[in-house]
């Protein structure tokens, strides 16, 4: 994970959300969202998040976009430290990186025209003159494979594919570099969801994006990533390249994340064996000790409850955090 | 298997609305054995939802009305039964999982009142046997310290654990007939494993059969024994799961199974695309075929009439006037 090339680097990123009580709100514990993270994401490159909910892989994206205050750790975009930024600069910077949401629905202001809503960004940072704007929009929206006809609809006019292609235009509008996809496909239908699957991967080639894309359902995760990284509970306990990941997952809790997903052809799937992971994703507000995974862990040993393994370099570029993988 | 519980002819529930008669489901057949799990898949709005409801004789009133049809469950007909007869089936000897565990739970009354209920009025149990039968059910789905967990209120279940005990309900009288409706759309993947497993071995255990109703291919492939595909209201393909996932035969089985990304197979640079969205039902053209705006194979004839269901195979149905042809041109196609 070295520095050379890349777009993004996250260094040792912890994010505690506290938790008040009491009529003073004095703070009794805090909720560890992420906890000790770090990683490179190339230019051009689409790096996938992926992991349960509440893992904290939605934090990490906001934390990098700065829309969390960090509680400690550095985030470098094209090498400059931005953790630190204020004012007229995060504003300049903040054209550069964007956000796609899950909800096509909750996430467009439903009072607003589609032309508004994808143009709102150049407003804010001043980016398009009054003659233009017709003319922007128009292009943005036939970018994402919207007729510019539509414009002057609003949000309820839309199905659920063309709210996320809104979404994305708006993402689009300042020409960043770089783009945190939120769960952009969850809340979609299948053929839906390939559509705008095709329109993200076509857009990345076509404009030189790089993506930070989070989601839950791997089989997706893999066809759109170059490299995948896997959350536990605040921390990455895997990442490495998307073929080498699928192929040859080491982690447990990956190789039961993969089992997990069923394959649509039912004779490949009768003969893959099932890994059944018990319970749910304990609370980030009181992690256990050690591998946090050890709770669930079927191969559990003494070592996984007392000490926390560290991510390791285990071949070329497969970073594996666990005692048991040698 | 093969004796016949639940039998759907003809089933024809429509919407009255203000943009114009809706026909959510239209002249939709099929059929479910005893002990067999039956997979209905569709993409929103395809009416598989409302099937499952006109089932449930659930359909609100007004807009929906169930203009026509037969539901043959037990050898009786659920659609002229009287509301009180109908009421000693539903829940009793059919049961449903809704897919929002925490929407269709009540907020106000605690897990072990809300499975108890049933149990008193459908068993006739005592209301401190029904708390402990309750205690059963919940150690039966899997929720750890049931005895305590019994009078905590659904807030303070996790999702998956919410979808438990509405498993825990929907199984507390035996049904003959368990509909879920996506019961995993709202839980993470491992969770899912988890509440399928557990459904399949309840299933087995009570011989109960199960409509499972969903957009998930995959999770069909893994457990069901027999697959609708719906597509605006209507059936366009049925089979057992080998025929319907060897030789899809309707252009839009075939895309579905195409465009969900897979974990065994090299990756792709693209996916295969379904163009366009499913169609707006008010507008929907009446005699023709309903996916033909989105086929790649519409010949002249798919707008000029509506494909009916032809048999294949022995258990292989398909409403597409070119179903002979459709494998060969998607093979030429690539």
């Amino acid at each position: 994970m070295k520095g050379d090339g890349a777009l993004i680097q996250v260094k040792g990123l912890i994010k505690y959300f506290p938790v008040l009580a009491g009529v003073l709100k004095r703070k009794v514990a805090d909720i560890k969202a992420v906890d000790g993270v770090s990683f490179d994401i190339r230019h051009g490159e689409t790096l996938g998040l992926v992991g349960e909910s509440g893992c904290g892989k939605t934090t990490v994206g906001r934390c990098i976009l700065r829309l969390h205050e960090i509680t400690s750790g550095q985030i470098f975009f094209e090498q400059r430290g931005i953790t630190q930024l204020k004012g007229e600069q995060l504003r300049c910077m903040r054209r550069d990186m964007q956000l796609i949401f899950q909800d096509p629905y909750a996430s467009l202001n439903p009072r607003m025209t589609a032309g508004d809503i994808i143009c709102e960004p150049l407003l804010v940072h001043n980016m398009v003159r009054g003659n233009e704007y017709r003319a922007k929009v128009a292009e943005l929206m036939k970018m994402v494979e919207l007729d510019p006809r539509m414009e002057d609809r609003c949000p309820h006019e839309f199905s659920g594919g063309q709210r996320q292609r809104i979404g994305i235009a708006r993402a689009l509008a300042t020409r960043p570099k770089f783009i945190v996809c939120d769960e952009p496909v969850s809340a979609l239908d299948v053929s839906i969801q390939a559509q705008i699957i095709s329109l993200l991967m076509r857009l990345k080639k076509e404009l030189a994006l790089t993506y930070l894309f989070i989601a839950h359902d791997l089989s997706v995760v893999r066809h759109i990533s170059d490299r995948v990284a896997v959350m536990y509970l605040g921390k990455i306990v895997e990442i490495t390249d998307s073929d080498e990941l699928y192929a040859n997952p080491l982690h447990p809790y990956t190789r039961a994340l993969l089992s997990a997903v069923p394959i649509p052809d039912p004779k490949i799937d009768r003969q893959r064996k099932r890994i059944l992971l018990s319970g749910d994703v304990p609370s980030p507000l009181f992690p256990p000790s050690g591998c946090r995974f050890h709770t669930r862990c079927w191969l559990a040993k003494d070592i996984c409850k007392e000490s926390q393994p560290e991510l390791r370099d285990i071949r070329s570029n497969h970073w594996v955090s666990c005692h048991l993988v040698v | 298997m093969g004796d016949r519980l639940l039998e759907v002819r003809n089933l024809k529930t429509y919407f009255y609305i203000k943009e114009g008669e809706l026909r959510a489901v239209d002249e939709l057949s099929y059929t479910v054995n005893k002990g067999q799990f039956v997979s209905l898949v569709g993409e929103s709005g395809c009416g598989k939802s409302v099937s499952a409801l006109s089932i449930m004789r659930l359909i609100p009133y007004p807009p929906g009305v169930i203009v026509g049809g037969e539901i043959i469950f037990d050898g009786k007909d659920l659609l002229r039964l009287k509301e009180e007869e109908m009421r000693s089936i539903r829940g009793n000897r059919i049961a449903m999982i809704f897919q929002e565990p925490m929407t269709s739970l009540n907020p106000v009354l605690t897990v072990g009142r809300q499975i108890s209920e049933a149990l008193e009025t459908h068993r006739g149990l005592s209301n401190q046997d029904a708390i402990e039968e309750a205690i059963r059910l919940l150690k039966l789905v899997g929720i750890p310290d049931a005895e305590r967990r019994v009078n905590d209120y659904p807030y303070q279940f996790s999702g998956g654990m919410q979808q438990r005990i509405m498993i825990a309900m929907a199984i507390s009288c035996k049904p003959a007939l368990l509909i879920a409706d996506e019961p995993t759309t709202s839980v993470d993947v491992t969770v899912q494993a988890q509440l399928m497993e557990l459904l399949n071995n309840l299933r087995k255990e009570f011989d109960t059969s199960v409509i499972l109703i969903t957009h998930n291919l995959g999770l069909v492939a893994r457990y069901a024994d027999y697959v609708n595909v719906m597509y605006a209201g209507r059936l366009v393909e049925s089979g057992s799961i080998d025929a319907i996932y060897n030789q899809p035969s309707h252009p839009y089985t075939m895309g579905l199974i195409a465009s969900v990304p897979r974990l065994d197979l090299q990756r792709k640079e693209s996916l295969h695309v379904i163009e366009g969205t499913p169609p707006d039902l008010t507008r929907l053209p009446q005699n023709i075929c309903a996916f033909a705006s989105r086929c790649r194979f519409t010949l002249g004839k798919c707008i000029k009439a509506m494909p009916e269901l032809e048999q294949m195979g022995e258990n292989h149905f398909v409403a597409c006037f070119r179903h002979n042809e459709t494998k060969a041109l998607a093979e030429a196609e690539t």
